[in-house]
């Protein structure tokens, strides 16, 4: 395959310029870039602020696991960690892993960088849209952040916000002006995300290119497909719901609140009788969508990574676009497993049990369909393909634990112990990352032209996956061992309560020196992306290093020169022979390619 | 009174704590036979991941096979099926009903960042309570209306004591925020909310001394919102009832 240099990818092989003149050319392309409508450096900066709120999130909770494992070790220059600067850590760890990583990198990066090369297409639908939902979540990034600098701190009732803790200054530090700062921040995320998933909505249905029927379409595509959907329903919700508690907050509403409430010894009088149940109600019918909105996108591209490398076609494809939209629509109806111990009607809890358990069949028949793809396939074990396996790993050893605490009965001695902790941060912040990872190392050719160093990958992984079992298997155990989340410290206390906190602590300990462990196998990644910038560009012809068949590794298909023709797709993803020596990409009518052949 | 210090606080592989509740070994068996399956699930699914990757020889697979799609999920669903059955059959028996009318009556009140008790007295009734009347310099940190007569035998304290072998019913309220009413070795846990009266029942039936914890974050002080529950035999806990309606009759008395 001889094809023509694209004119952007001959700027990046040209001689440095002198070192003066970059800050130079940097200030003058900087407007160009910030107010680009471009999809790619729109998707970048989606990128960019993912990375920051991922590298504050994870040094919050580095400093939360040493607190509680050494409660009186001070934080440099910070001094000693009251358990109210714990609490807001832990608020503002969660808030920004879960919003601003594991939302926004997988839907909104990603997206925006590959999904329109994925369909062929020139460009997302709405261009000046999508560069509005960027400036929103930078703002509400810096919004978020803002609450650790006022008076009183950043809030400190979870990422989850239950009133009345939350509706009143006098329920503690941190609930008064940070606490407006962070359902301000919210509020912007929730329509930025909206706005962003009307874009990848429409730019599904409406910019396909010609081929690319429904049944075409990578898992990737449906992964953000619906994810988006659950965006639009959960997130508008969302949104309501803040606006209420804002009311609650500045206008002596009772949305959220009894008539009557003494909080700090000071008699709250509200309009109304309301109840905290409501915004239970309505947060978790946000809350537990969008832990799917954090997965779907990986479940898809892990999919099609296996797919790739195993030299395969997905197996039970059409099972699996049918799996993810029912996750979809099961993750819509499950929101009050979070409430069997809130107070919710008995017979409520039944139902939603039911409806939780029935996730754990769609959830299985991705895991099958991932085995029976890689069984006797002899992979290629690149790293995008060990961080793909990682994330079925990862997925399984988090999403067993599921149906156990979708069942009341266990969940009534397991609510927010130590086991929801593991439970969730393997399934949806690890398998999560993975993703990540996966879409990092494996698009990377089209991200920077480079493909990133396969020894560093491959440390970056092992070190990864190690780290990660060893921090969150343990926290089963102390989970069972019945210790409650956001206790901000497990020693100094007497009675019975003191000596069952205490037992945890070696255990804890282990966590801590673990997490420590975790957070500098990830200095492998960091070094990868650097030395990427200095490393050569691949050689432009071969666009396609992995001999993948979904349209991004088209010739051309990041950069779409105006006289192209359009695309047109002839096939479904991940055709290949059944020895795997050659495949079939989507964009190409006739030839088939050698899968070995350079 | 019993040491709890000198047995370990939690046992076993799974680490969990003793159970000291009528209904803790059905709800034991049923966890561990859950994190059993779950174990073993997890082992399989990765062995067959492994061994899946060091198959030497690349082998034809098709990309549809009915039987493989749907057997495992068949076999899967019937297990899980069985798993939920089980459990809302434990979860009906706890909470479809109330507890029996016969059961022994405690209020919990949880506020920042303690937990009160309040015993009905020889009326066997709570007194009104009111959030106006909340002094706790005062000695009435529930507010409680001294002019109701249904008031003037309450026994308000910040231990929970209960016999054992008797069936309790505990009624949850919160002045302020929401808290997590739970005691890991009676296997129960229920939010306590403001505005609202949520109930649990249980049948402790080993005394000793257990850990009552918050499990709701509720703010700073949420790490040390916790009480002790003291369950002792019928005859010493009589005595202790005894002393403490002396007590509060003593109180009345003086003006």
């Amino acid at each position: 395959m001889s094809l023509p240099t694209p004119p952007s990818m001959r700027n990046h092989q040209g001689a440095p310029s002198s070192r003066g003149l970059i800050a130079l050319r940097w200030a003058r392309r900087a407007p160009r870039v910030l107010f680009s409508t471009n999809h790619r450096t729109i998707g970048f900066g989606y990128l960019a602020i993912s990375l920051i709120a991922v590298i504050i999130g994870a040094l919050l909770s580095l400093v939360m696991r040493v607190h509680l494992a050494w409660p009186n070790w001070p934080l440099p220059i910070y001094g000693a960690i009251l358990p109210e600067d714990y609490l807001a850590f832990v608020t503002m760890h969660g808030t920004l892993m879960l919003f601003f990583v594991l939302t926004v990198a997988p839907q909104s990066g990603f997206g925006n960088l590959i999904l329109p090369a994925q369909l062929g297409a020139r460009h997302m639908a709405f261009p000046r849209l999508n560069a509005l939902g960027l400036y929103l979540t930078a703002v509400a990034l810096l919004t978020l952040l803002a609450a650790f600098f006022v008076p009183g701190g950043a809030p400190i009732g979870g990422w989850t916000a239950y009133p009345p803790l939350s509706s009143t200054p006098l329920a503690g530090p941190g609930q008064g002006f940070g606490m407006d700062l962070w359902l301000s921040s919210i509020a912007f995320f929730a329509i930025a995300t909206t706005l962003n998933a009307i874009n990848t909505l429409t730019t599904i249905t409406t910019l396909r290119c010609e081929g690319l029927t429904w049944q075409r379409l990578p898992l990737t595509v449906w992964g953000w497909f619906t994810a988006a959907m659950l965006s639009i329903i959960s997130f508008s919700v969302l949104l309501a719901a803040i606006l209420l508690l804002f009311c609650d907050r500045h206008l002596h509403s009772g949305f959220f609140l009894p008539a009557q409430d003494l909080v700090n010894g000071v008699l709250l009088q509200h309009r109304g009788d309301g109840s905290p149940l409501l915004w239970l109600h309505l947060f978790w019918f946000f809350g537990h969508p969008e832990v799917y909105i954090a997965i779907l996108p990986g479940m898809g591209l892990t999919s099609m990574v296996l797919a790739n490398f195993s030299r395969r076609r997905v197996f039970a494809y059409r099972l699996m676009i049918a799996t993810t939209l029912l996750i979809g629509f099961l993750g819509i109806i499950v929101w009050g497993h979070h409430m069997f111990v809130a107070g919710l009607n008995p017979f409520a809890g039944t139902a939603f049990s039911i409806s939780t358990i029935a996730i754990a069949i769609p959830a299985a028949a991705k895991v099958f369909s991932w085995l029976a793809t890689t069984w006797g396939s002899r992979p290629r074990l690149t790293t995008p393909m060990l961080f793909a396996l990682g994330f079925v790993s990862l997925f399984i050893t988090g999403g067993i634990t599921g149906p156990i605490l979708a069942q009341p009965i266990l969940d009534e001695y397991l609510h927010n112990t130590f086991f929801v902790v593991a439970h969730f941060h393997l399934i949806m912040a690890m398998a999560g990352v993975f993703g990540l990872f996966c879409a990092t190392y494996y698009w990377a050719p089209l991200l920077f032209h480079r493909t990133l160093s396969e020894p560093l990958g491959k440390l970056h992984f092992w070190t990864t996956l190690l780290g990660a079992y060893s921090t969150f298997l343990p926290m089963h155990f102390t989970g069972l061992a019945a210790e409650p989340r956001h206790y901000s410290q497990l020693n100094g206390i007497a009675g019975p309560s003191a000596s069952l906190l205490q037992s945890t602590l070696p255990l804890q300990r282990h966590i801590t020196a673990s997490a420590i462990f975790l957070l500098c196998a990830q200095l492998p990644f960091f070094l990868n992306l650097l030395l990427a910038w200095r490393r050569p560009a691949n050689n432009p012809t071969d666009t396609n290093p992995w001999h993948a068949t979904t349209m991004e590794w088209a010739p051309n298909a990041l950069n779409p020169h105006p006289n192209d023709q359009p695309s047109i797709v002839y096939r479904g993803p991940s055709h290949y022979t059944d020895s795997g020596t050659e495949f079939y990409p989507q964009w190409s009518d006739v030839n088939t390619f050698n899968t070995e052949a350079e | 009174m019993q040491a709890p210090q000198a047995i370990p606080p939690t046992h076993g592989f799974w680490n969990l704590p003793t159970d000291a509740a009528a209904h803790g070994h059905a709800l034991d068996t049923h966890l561990l036979l859950n994190l059993w399956i779950a174990l073993a699930l997890l082992a399989l699914a990765h062995l067959i991941l492994l061994l899946g990757l060091a198959i030497r020889k690349r082998t034809h697979r098709p990309y549809h096979q009915l039987l493989i799609e749907y057997l495992p999920l068949a076999a899967l669903t019937l297990l899980f099926a069985f798993l939920a059955l089980r459990a809302q059959q434990l979860w009906a028996t706890q909470r479809y009903t109330g507890a029996d009318l016969s059961a022994m009556q405690v209020e919990v009140t949880g506020q920042q960042f303690i937990w009160y008790f309040r015993y009905p007295g020889p009326d066997a009734a709570f007194g009104r309570t009111k959030l106006s009347l909340v002094a706790p310099d005062n000695a009435n940190p529930l507010g409680i209306d001294l002019s109701d007569t249904y008031s003037r035998d309450d026994i308000v304290t910040s231990q929970l004591v209960l016999p054992a072998n008797r069936e309790v019913d505990l009624t949850l309220r919160a002045q302020d925020v929401i808290h997590g009413f739970a005691i890991p070795e009676m296997r129960i846990k229920q939010n306590a909310i403001p505005g609202q009266i949520t109930h649990i029942h249980f049948t402790p039936d080993t005394p000793g001394d257990y850990a009552i914890l918050c499990t709701q974050v509720c703010g700073m002080g949420h790490y040390r919102m916790l009480a002790t529950l003291r369950v002792l035999p019928l005859a010493d806990f009589n005595t202790w009832l005894h002393t403490e309606e002396a007590l509060q009759a003593r109180d009345e008395s003086q003006p």
